[in-house]
């Protein structure tokens, strides 16, 4: 019963690792996963969130076995 | 079909884009588009008036080509073209280097154009890519987009 969760980018060289498997004892929202994992950390206004590969809110729910992701604004092509 | 490429080394964008318009004559026939617009971003070797001499390109494997994909997809629906294609680089890059193609066709210039400018600016703003630039202090990560 876990969810795993990834950083990427300046995030991840901020929080010092690439990501963790967290319990879903507790967990109902995204928000609830970046509080369990952010090591005190308040959540930028600008960060970037997706449940599964989709993009989504910081309410959004999350489920046993989701991939929930954290990253900064995105700065392709 | 809709294509999106993700390249770990360096790609021609003009060759590639030459063999797509290869496949399109083979799926629709000769003589079905009348526009062909496309562009191709190539990386600087500066960026905020510091000396740049090389760029890592990280991405989210997975949803960085779904999220492409739902942009092309997004724009086969919105506009009315025959095709379209995004191309973009990974990994390590020099200066020079193609970062990244996208184009449309359709029969008349002013769909192709507004597909392309809406395939490169929803890119700019979804696909999950993170630049890292090196400089001679240094790597730094590039922390928003430029204006366009």
């Amino acid at each position: 019963m876990s969810i795993k969760v990834l950083f990427f980018a300046s995030l991840r060289d901020t929080l010092g690792r690439a990501g963790d498997e967290i319990d879903v004892a507790g967990i109902d929202t995204v928000a609830d996963v970046w509080a369990a994992v952010a090591d005190g950390e308040a959540m930028p206004s600008n960060l970037l969130m997706a449940i599964n590969q989709d993009y989504v809110k910081a309410d959004a729910s999350v489920q046993n076995n989701d991939e929930v992701a954290f990253f900064p604004p995105v700065t392709g092509g | 079909m809709p294509k999106v490429i993700l390249f770990n080394g360096p790609f021609d964008p003009y060759a590639e884009l030459k063999k797509v318009e290869a496949a399109l004559v083979v799926q629709h026939g000769l003589g079905q588009y009348g526009a062909t617009t496309s562009f191709v971003g190539t990386m600087r070797d500066f960026n905020e008036g510091d000396d740049v001499s090389a760029m890592f390109l990280e991405h989210y494997p997975g949803m960085t080509e779904k999220a492409l994909e739902t942009i092309c997809t997004q724009a086969m629906n919105d506009y009315p073209i025959l095709d379209c294609l995004i191309l973009h680089r990974v990994g390590d890059i020099k200066p020079n280097d193609s970062i990244v193609l996208v184009a449309a066709w359709s029969a008349h210039r002013g769909a192709a154009f507004d597909a392309s400018r809406m395939l490169i600016e929803k890119l700019k703003t979804d696909a999950p890519f993170w630049k890292k630039e090196t400089l001679k202090e240094g790597a730094r990560w590039v922390e928003k987009n430029t204006k366009g």
